[in-house]
C-alpha cells in the first residue's frame, strides 16, 4: 500500500523526492551493514527509524551526509547524487542538517560562535548578519539568553536545543536526527522533543532514528524498523503500533512499548 | 544553638561555620592537619632555617660587586665574586659582536619584546596590527643582526653569549611550531605518500641525538653540498635545531590531536566545512590547548638544549664561561659563572612555564567536567 503510494509519486516528478536511496550496500572491511537499503523520502516527509542496536539505523543516515561511505547502489539527495566527488558531498552537507547523539558542539566556542560558525566560514555570511541568524534560532529553541555561555556550563538538554539550533543556522532543507536523546536525563527529554516537534510542524524534511514512540506517533509520517541492516517493514505509525506485520517487528515493539 | 525551623523546600544558603574559612583555618589544614604534618612543618622550618641564610650571605651579604681581580674580591669579602660576572657582562650578552654595532643587538631585543606582546596577550592594544609585526619580526630581527641591505655585515661566527641563545632558541620555537603541526597532520593523513613521508622524518629525527645533527650540520653537510658552497654555519645551525624540534613537536601534538572526539570532526563534516577549516576553527585549537604542558615543555627542552652547539665551536653564554675561566686574574670562579648562566636561563624558562599555566587557565571554558 505505501509501495504503491511511493511508485506513482515517482513516475510523477522524480524531483519531489529530497532523499533516494537506492539499492544501497554498506560494509565495513568484512562485515555486511546495510543490506539492500531502498527508501524514497518525500520532501517535507517525517521519517522516525527505529530498531535495535547494532542494526543499522545510525548508520543507514549517516550514509545520507556522507559521514559513512556507501560501496553499492545510489544515494540522491536534494537532487545531489552522493559519489566520490567531493563538491557534490559539501554541496549536500550544506544542505543537511545533523543532530547528533552526543551533541558535538565545540567546547571552545561560545554558544553563539557554535552557531554563526558554519555561515561564516561554509556561506560566507557577514559576521554580524550570522549573529542575528543564530540569535533567531536560539530564540527558536528557547535558550537565547545563554548566547555567550559555554557548551560545558549548560544541562544536556540545553546542549541538544543548542546542536539543533546550530544545525538549523545553515537553513537545511533536510534534517538528520541520530538518537538525540539517547543521552539525556529523563527531565531533559521533553524539552528536545518539544522543540523537534515544533520544528516538525514547519515543513523541514525530517529523519530521526529515536526509540521515543510517543515522538513516533505524534510526528511521523512513516516508521521504519531495521534490524540486521536492513528494512524489514515500513508503514504509518497507527498501523505499525497497532497492526505489525513481522514476528520481528513484534518482539521489538513488545519488548520497548512493556515498561 | 538552636537549629531553626524551616519549611521543607525552602531552607536557605547560610554562611559556613567560622572554623572552616580564614587564616587560622588555612594553617591547621595545611600545616598542622595531623601528626606527620606537624613533623614535616618543623622539619621544613629549620631545613629554611638552615638552608636561607647561608645563600643570602653568599649571594648578596657577603659578596663582592667591584674589584680588578680575584684577590681584589677575596680582600673585600669571602662570598660570591660578582665584579667578574660584571667585567665579562658584555661578552656574556653579546659574544664578540662588534662594539659599534651592538646598538642593533638591543634594537631587536626591544622589538622582540614588542612583538611578543601581540602574540603572547590577547588584550593587547592594536593586536591585529602587532600580530602582522609579530609576523615580520623575525625578517626584521635576521636583517638587524646580520647586515646587509645597507647595514653593514656582521658574521655569525662573532655572535654570541645570550644573543646566540635567543637567536638559536627563539628561531628554533617560532619554527618549530608551525611545522609541527603540519607534520602530525601529515602523519594523520590518508594520503599514503604524506603519511609515510612524515612518518619516517618524525621517527629518523628522534632516532638521532641533537648532537649528532649538530656534527653533521657543522661537518658533514659540506661533502653533501657542491665544493666552493659557503653556507653559513649559524644558518645550518638553525636549520638542525628547527628540523629537530619540530619532529618532537609534532609527536607533542599527535597526542593533542588524538584526544579530539571523532563527533567534533563529525560535526564540523556534517555543516560542510572543509578539512583545512574544520582543522583551524575546531580540531587545532583544541588540540593545541590540550597539548600545551607537553608544547611548552618542548620549547623549554629546546632552549637548553642550545647550549649544545657549544660543541661545535659557537660561544653560547656557557661557552663564553668557560673561556673566562681561563683568565688568569680570575681563576676558580666557576661557581659564580654556572649560577650566573643558570638563572639566566632559569629565568626565561620560568617565565615560559608561568605564561602556559596562565595560558591554560585563560583557555579553560568548563568542559572538562
Amino acid at each position: 500500500m505505501t509501495e504503491n503510494a511511493q511508485s506513482t509519486q515517482a513516475t510523477a516528478s522524480g524531483d519531489n523526492y529530497a532523499v533516494i536511496i537506492r539499492d544501497m550496500h554498506k560494509w565495513y572491511g568484512e562485515f555486511h551493514v546495510l543490506k539492500n537499503i531502498n527508501l524514497n523520502v518525500t520532501k517535507g516527509e517525517k521519517i522516525v527509524v527505529c530498531g535495535p542496536s547494532g542494526s543499522g539505523k545510525s548508520t543507514m543516515i549517516r550514509c545520507i551526509n556522507a559521514l559513512e561511505e556507501h560501496q553499492q547502489g545510489d544515494i540522491i539527495v536534494d537532487g545531489t547524487e552522493l559519489t566520490n566527488d567531493l563538491k557534490n558531498i559539501d554541496a549536500v552537507r550544506s544542505e543537511v542538517g545533523m543532530v547528533f547523539q552526543h551533541f558535538n558542539l565545540f567546547p571552545h566556542l561560545t554558544v553563539l560562535e557554535n552557531c554563526t560558525l558554519a555561515p561564516i566560514w561554509v556561506r560566507k555570511t557577514p559576521r554580524a548578519e550570522a549573529e542575528t541568524l543564530g540569535m533567531e534560532y536560539l530564540e527558536r529553541v528557547k535558550i537565547p539568553d545563554q548566547a555567550n555561555k559555554f557548551p560545558g556550563q549548560l544541562s544536556g538538554g540545553q546542549q541538544q536545543r543548542v546542536a539543533i539550533a546550530r544545525s538549523l543556522c545553515m537553513r537545511p532543507r533536510i534534517m538528520l536526527f541520530d538518537e538525540p536523546t539517547s543521552a539525556l536525563d529523563p527531565e531533559m527529554i521533553k524539552e528536545v522533543l518539544d522543540v523537534m516537534i515544533e520544528l516538525a510542524s514547519e515543513g523541514i524534511t525530517m529523519l530521526c532514528v529515536t526509540h521515543e514512540m510517543g515522538f513516533a506517533k505524534t510526528v511521523a509520517d512513516r516508521v521504519i524498523f531495521m534490524d540486521g541492516g536492513e528494512i524489514i517493514e515500513e508503514n504509518n505509525p497507527d498501523e505499525f503500533f497497532d497492526n505489525p506485520q513481522h514476528d520481528r517487528t513484534k518482539l521489538f515493539l513488545s519488548q520497548i512499548l512493556e515498561h | 544553638m538552636t537549629e531553626k525551623n524551616y519549611i521543607p523546600g525552602e531552607h536557605p544558603d547560610l554562611p559556613p561555620p567560622s572554623n572552616l574559612i580564614g587564616p587560622v583555618a588555612w594553617i591547621r589544614d595545611n600545616l598542622l592537619s595531623s601528626p606527620a604534618n606537624i613533623i614535616m612543618t618543623i622539619l621544613s622550618v629549620w631545613f629554611l632555617y638552615i638552608v636561607i641564610p647561608p645563600t643570602l650571605n653568599w649571594f648578596f651579604l657577603d659578596a663582592a660587586f667591584t674589584g680588578e681581580d680575584r684577590n681584589a674580591c677575596r680582600a673585600v669579602a669571602d662570598g660570591a665574586c660578582w665584579a667578574f660576572i660584571g667585567e665579562r657582562f658584555k661578552l656574556f650578552t653579546y659574544g664578540f659582536y662588534p662594539e659599534e654595532h651592538r646598538w642593533r643587538v638591543n634594537l631587536s631585543f626591544i622589538l622582540l619584546i614588542a612583538a611578543l606582546i601581540p602574540v603572547l596577550f590577547d588584550k593587547a592594544p592594536f593586536r591585529s596590527l602587532g600580530l602582522k609585526f609579530a609576523m615580520a619580526f623575525p625578517f626584521i630581527a635576521g636583517w638587524l643582526l646580520v647586515g646587509g641591505l645597507g647595514l653593514q655585515p656582521v658574521p655569525t661566527s662573532q655572535f654570541g653569549g645570550f644573543m646566540l641563545t635567543l637567536v638559536i632558541g627563539i628561531t628554533g620555537i617560532v619554527f618549530s611550531l608551525p611545522i609541527g603541526i603540519l607534520l602530525a597532520l601529515g602523519r594523520q593523513s590518508n594520503l599514503p605518500i604524506i603519511k609515510v613521508f612524515c612518518v619516517s622524518f618524525i621517527e629518523f629525527i628522534r632516532g638521532v641525538p641533537l648532537i649528532t645533527l649538530l656534527f653533521v650540520a657543522s661537518t658533514m653537510l659540506s661533502y653533501f653540498l657542491p665544493p666552493g658552497t659557503n653556507f653559513d654555519l649559524l644558518l645550518r645551525v638553525l636549520i638542525m635545531v628547527v628540523l629537530f624540534s619540530s619532529g618532537y613537536m609534532a609527536e607533542v601534538i599527535r597526542g593533542g590531536l588524538q584526544a579530539i572526539p571523532s563527533g567534533q570532526i563529525e560535526a564540523a563534516d556534517s555543516m560542510g566545512l572543509k578539512y583545512w577549516q574544520s582543522m583551524r576553527l575546531i580540531v587545532l585549537p583544541q588540540a593545541l590547548k590540550i597539548s600545551i604542558p607537553g608544547i611548552v615543555n618542548t620549547f623549554i627542552g629546546l632552549y637548553k638544549d642550545t647550549t649544545l652547539v657549544i660543541i661545535i665551536g659557537l660561544l653560547d653564554p656557557l661557552g663564553i664561561g668557560r673561556a673566562s675561566l681561563s683568565d688568569t686574574k680570575w681563576t676558580g670562579l666557576s661557581t659564580e659563572v654556572y649560577i650566573f648562566v643558570a638563572i639566566f636561563f632559569f629565568i626565561s624558562c620560568f617565565g615560559m612555564s608561568r605564561y602556559s599555566l596562565y595560558l591554560e587557565n585563560k583557555l579553560e571554558t568548563g568542559h572538562k567536567r
